[in-house]
Formats: structure tokens, C-alpha cells, sequence
């Protein structure tokens, strides 16, 4: 893809403890094009979260260590000093946060909140902010938001604060939207319509987006390229439909497994065990233990990241190569 | 019409009825919001009426008072009650009703003043320790175990014996005094507000640390600072009535309720009215002040609204 929005190398976050160094991001590499949607999916505790706040620059350091390469259009973003990045957050690149309710004031009103961000990145009188904030709104699909910018968080329900926290990021034109599980809070058909929103908006105004999610179904609807992370470590990334017609990792397959609606069974798939812990990472694949393919060497040698499709890389010894 | 309960959310099951709710709040400002609540806590009331009362004392005492508060020898001297005199005269024959109007003059003053300045001085102390953390932390709050390590009324004595008495120094003194009060108050919630997503997401715009302190995370620990201080002015009226028994207040013949107290003292047999009616006049604002913060707090925490 030529020139990437962002493009992560070798990015690994450790936290060093009195007890030794945990290593929670692990040599994770992943580009994100205008315009294009990206899944980042794991379980909880596979560092999906702790990728996209290192983008930021918002892991404290220490007790935090973060290295690698995080290219935003072509700038290093993890060199560069907090005046830099704060020139960057808010207006670049936005993120938007999985509780809405918690991510605004709640003794601010929704306006106010709108034009704060808005007057210090763009270099413009009050009431043209005050009217991009109600622009913004509306665009969001915010009924009367002229009205409504008066209003407090409280007066809003869950599905609309998630939409004013979206219409926070777009409201400076970022070229890049993380969105960190945006409606996990959400009921399912809110979720429809704020997962609508986010596809459109990027669409319209070219964003990348960097979705961040537990949830595959909602991957699958809507990124154009899926991570899948591990304890750590990215096992497979392909384009959407080649992930899920012929998923190469075992790890991949088995979360494909747990979608409800799938095969018709009538039970949901589970994976055994639970993911190890950062202190205790099993040699080589770190998926062996709960692996029902795994061989003996699973358990010895680590498997690396290699090319397995057209489009498609995966880290386990059991893929096919280049097919 | 439901139950005047409904309308606090208190009755009601919580996520139904909300859009109801707010609809109806909507035509509300959140100040008329708040007055609905804080009317229908007598006690808060009660509190809120007191305190009306001693500042219109306070504010029209030449008004008010029948005679000169100074002068001597305007009726028999301890006379108790009478129709010239409602609440009697003292051993110098001075109207005890005169001076017990201007003495709410005094108690107002340092009561608000002081409060005033402690708040300011603690709050900005609060939000610093709280917002930074690490050694600025340490160091503020140290500072402030040091200065809570006195019983207040120790360390206003120890600070009126250097500097003097009269009014300016008994307000400084009681302002250093609460000052450890409102930093802990004000860190303590500090810090549990600079961990919500709110405030990451104000970082996230780019928005300044001083900026986030002063729009974020100030306005949503004001409650607490609010209930703080009405309480605390109560406190500082009765350190200010025990400096005055003490007789470490302003000097004689200013009227103020704590000395007038410990004037009637070797009266008390033959005169009680001398010390109880001022001792009244003291327990009646600190009981409404102490129910006024009390309504306060009831109504303006959001912790204890939901």
C-alpha cells in the first residue's frame, strides 16, 4: 500500500516491576491506508489496547518502555516530545473511548466540550466554532443539535453521547480514527447505527480507521483487514474475507468457532484455558497449551510471523506456506 | 401526579424513565433543579433561614439595635430581661441585645473571610498535590499532616501570641488553620477524578495540563469544596468565640460573642442571662450553619443525590 496514514514497526511495550520486565506488546508491525478500516482483535489482556495508547504516545514511562516505530505519516510519533504530540491528539489523530458516558465532563455542556479541542487546533473566532460544533452534531445524526449543544452529558443516552464523542474526533478532520471497542457499551442495535457511522464517516472524509475490538462479528462487518493478537504478539493478518473463509492460524480459527450462528450447532465454541499471563509465557507458541493441533515442536520453537496467502501472514508452524 | 420522591430519581428504576426525566429537567436550569431538592430538606431550610438572619444582623445592625452597643450605664447594670431591654444588660449596664447584633458582625466576618482565604489557598494546594502527584504530592502533604498535627485552636493562639490581637490576625490565624482541610478534600477527589476517561479524552484533544485542571477537574470537585466550606465557616466562628473567651479576640469594648460569654461568667449565679443569651445567640447560628452545610451537601454531591 503506498504511503501508509500510519505504519507500526517493531513496536514493543514492556513495564518494568521490581519482579523483572513484562512484556505486554510484542514486535507488532501493522500499516493502516487512507481511507481504510483495520480490526485489531484479541481477548482481553492481548495488548490491543496497549497498542493503540502507545500510537498516542500515552503510556507513562516509567514504569512503561515503549520502542519500536510508530510512522504517522511519516513522522515518528514515538520520538517526538509532548508538545509535538499534543499538536498531533485532536486533530490527526483522534480516539474515541469504549464507556461514552465516562469520556465527557459531566459538568461541561456537550458544546463547549465540542469547541475546546476545536479552538486549539484550529485558529478560529467562537461562534464559527460554535457553529462547526452544531455542524459537527448534526452530522453525526444528532436530531435538533442546535439545541441540543446546550445540553449535559447526562441528558444524553449512551448510543447519542458515543456519537458526540465521534463527532469530538471528526471535528478537526483527523486523517486517523482509533476507535478503542466504541460500542461495547452499546446495545446491539445502537451498535448497528454507531459502527454505520464510523464506516460512513470514513468514506466521506478519508480516514483511516484503527478499530480495536473483542468482537469478531464486528470486525467482520466492518474492516477491510483484520490483526489478530495473541498475548502480545500479532498470529495472523489477512483482508476480511480471506480471514474468515480460510483463517491459516488455529487461534484465528477457534475464535471464528466461538460466533454464535455459525454451522448451525447449538452450542457456542470455547476456547479452552485461559491466555497466560505476562509472567509466565510458555516457549515457543504461545497458543500451544490451549492448541488442539499442537505438535511437540509447537512447544519448543516459536513460530515467526511469515506470508502464508496472497495477502496473509500468520505465526504457527502448521500453516501452509504461500499457497 | 407521582410522588414529589420521583422527580430525584429516587423512586424510580433506573434506566426506563430517564428520557422522561430529562425531558422534564430540560425546561429546568440546574440551579431551579437544585432548589427543588434543597427546599424540601427542612433542616437544610431551618439552616439557610438562620443564616439569612445573622447576615441581616449582621449587615443592618445600626438598624436594628436599640442602642449603642459601646455605650455603658443605658439601663441598671445585670438587669435580666425587660421591655426596654429584651435581652437584659450586662455588668457595665451596656443593651446585651445591642451587642449581641453587632457582635454577629464580627463572627460573619471571620467566619467568611477566613473560610474564604483557606479555601483558596487549600484548593489550589489540593489540586496541585492531586493533579501531579509524585514529590509535589509529598512535599503539599506533608506540609499539611504538620499543619493538622495542631488542634486548630492551639495553633490560632500560638499565631495570635506573635502577632497580636484583633480581627485581621484571628482571620488569618483560623484561615491557616483550615487550610490542611480543604488540600485533603480537594486531592482527595482530585484524585479519582484525573482517572476518568474524561480527563484522558481532554489530554487526548490536546487540551493543557493547566487547562484541564482549571476546566476539568475543578468544576467537578466543587461540590465537596462547597459542603467543606459551609461546614467550616461554623468552625471558624466557634475557634473565633474561643479565641475571644479566651481573650485572645479583638479587644474590649468590641462586642463579640465569645468575650461577652466570658464576661458573665462571674456573674452566672446572680445574672445568667449574661453569658447564656450570647451562648444561645452562637449555638443557634452554628446549628443552622452546620444544617445549611449538611442540606448542601446532601443536595449538591452527586454521590449522595443517586
Amino acid at each position: 500500500m503506498a504511503d501508509p496514514v500510519l505504519a507500526v514497526r517493531d513496536l514493543v511495550v514492556e513495564f518494568v516491576s521490581d519482579d523483572g520486565v513484562a512484556r505486554a506488546v510484542d514486535e507488532v508491525s501493522f500499516t493502516v491506508g487512507r481511507g481504510e478500516i483495520v480490526g485489531l482483535v484479541g481477548e482481553s489482556g492481548a495488548g490491543k489496547t496497549l497498542t493503540s495508547e502507545a500510537i498516542l504516545g500515552l503510556i507513562r514511562c516509567p514504569p512503561g518502555r515503549v520502542s519500536g516505530e510508530v510512522r504517522f505519516r511519516g513522522q515518528n510519533l514515538l520520538g517526538a516530545d509532548e508538545r509535538a504530540l499534543a499538536l498531533i491528539r485532536g486533530k490527526d489523530i483522534a480516539m474515541i473511548f469504549q464507556n461514552p458516558g465516562a469520556s465527557l465532563n459531566p459538568v461541561m455542556r456537550i458544546g463547549r466540550q465540542l469547541t475546546e479541542a476545536m479552538a486549539i487546533h484550529l485558529a478560529e473566532a467562537r461562534h464559527r466554532l460554535r457553529r462547526r460544533a452544531v455542524d459537527v452534531l448534526t452530522k453525526v445524526g444528532i436530531p435538533s443539535a442546535a439545541a441540543r449543544v446546550r445540553d449535559y452529558p447526562h441528558q444524553f443516552s449512551g448510543g447519542m453521547a458515543q456519537r458526540v464523542m465521534i463527532g469530538m474526533g471528526i471535528s478537526c478532520v483527523p486523517s486517523l480514527l482509533i476507535a478503542d471497542e466504541p460500542t461495547t457499551a452499546l446495545d446491539v442495535t445502537i451498535q448497528a447505527q454507531v459502527l454505520a457511522l464510523i464506516r460512513q464517516l470514513a468514506r466521506e472524509m478519508g480516514m483511516a480507521v484503527l478499530l480495536v475490538s473483542h468482537d469478531l462479528g464486528i470486525v467482520s462487518q466492518m474492516c477491510h483487514r483484520v490483526i489478530v493478537m495473541y498475548a502480545g504478539r500479532i498470529v495472523e493478518q489477512a483482508p476480511v474475507a480471506t480471514l474468515f473463509h480460510a483463517p491459516a492460524h488455529p487461534y484465528t480459527r477457534a475464535l471464528i468457532a466461538c460466533l454464535p450462528g455459525r454451522d448451525g450447532e447449538g452450542r457456542l465454541g470455547a476456547i479452552p484455558g485461559m491466555m497466560p499471563g505476562l509472567k509466565a509465557m510458555p516457549t515457543g507458541c504461545r497458543f500451544h497449551p490451549r492448541c488442539d493441533k499442537a505438535e511437540p515442536r509447537c512447544a519448543t520453537e516459536e513460530p515467526k510471523l511469515r506470508q502464508v496467502g496472497a495477502d496473509q501472514i500468520a505465526a504457527c508452524h502448521l500453516a501452509k506456506s504461500d499457497g | 401526579m407521582a410522588q414529589p420522591l420521583d422527580a430525584d430519581g429516587l423512586a424510580l428504576p433506573t434506566a426506563a424513565p430517564a428520557a422522561d426525566l430529562a425531558a422534564e429537567d430540560r425546561g429546568l436550569t440546574a440551579a431551579r433543579r437544585w432548589w427543588r431538592r434543597f427546599a424540601r430538606n427542612r433542616g437544610a431550610v431551618f439552616g439557610l433561614a438562620v443564616f439569612l438572619a445573622v447576615v441581616a444582623m449582621a449587615a443592618f445592625a445600626p438598624v436594628l439595635s436599640p442602642y449603642d452597643p459601646i455605650a455603658q450605664g443605658v439601663g441598671p447594670p445585670s438587669q435580666g430581661p425587660t421591655w426596654a431591654h429584651w435581652a437584659g444588660t450586662d455588668s457595665f449596664g451596656r443593651d446585651m441585645l445591642s451587642r449581641i447584633i453587632y457582635g454577629a458582625r464580627i463572627a460573619l466576618v471571620v467566619g467568611i473571610v477566613s473560610v474564604l482565604l483557606s479555601m483558596v489557598i487549600g484548593v489550589v494546594l489540593g489540586l496541585v498535590a492531586g493533579y501531579y502527584g509524585g514529590w509535589i504530592d509529598a512535599v503539599i502533604m506533608r506540609v499539611m499532616d504538620g499543619l493538622f498535627a495542631f488542634p486548630i485552636i492551639i495553633l490560632a493562639i500560638a499565631m495570635m501570641a506573635v502577632m497580636g490581637f484583633g480581627v485581621k490576625n484571628v482571620i488569618i490565624a483560623v484561615a491557616v488553620g483550615f487550610i490542611a482541610p480543604f488540600a485533603r478534600v480537594t486531592r482527595a477527589d482530585v484524585l479519582a477524578v484525573k482517572e476518568e476517561p474524561y480527563i484522558e479524552a481532554a489530554r487526548l484533544g490536546g487540551v493543557s495540563s493547566l487547562a484541564i485542571i482549571a476546566r476539568h477537574v475543578l468544576p467537578n470537585v466543587t461540590a465537596p469544596i462547597i459542603v467543606q466550606a459551609a461546614l467550616r465557616v461554623s468552625g471558624a466562628i466557634i475557634t473565633e468565640s474561643g479565641l475571644s473567651f479566651l481573650g485572645l479576640g479583638p479587644p474590649p469594648p468590641t462586642p463579640v460573642w465569645g468575650s461577652m460569654i466570658a464576661e458573665g461568667r462571674n456573674f452566672i449565679v446572680m445574672a445568667p442571662h449574661i453569658s447564656t443569651i450570647p451562648g444561645v445567640a452562637l449555638m443557634v447560628t452554628i446549628v443552622g450553619l452546620n444544617l445549611l452545610g449538611d442540606g448542601l451537601r446532601d443536595t449538591l454531591d452527586p454521590r449522595l443525590r443517586r
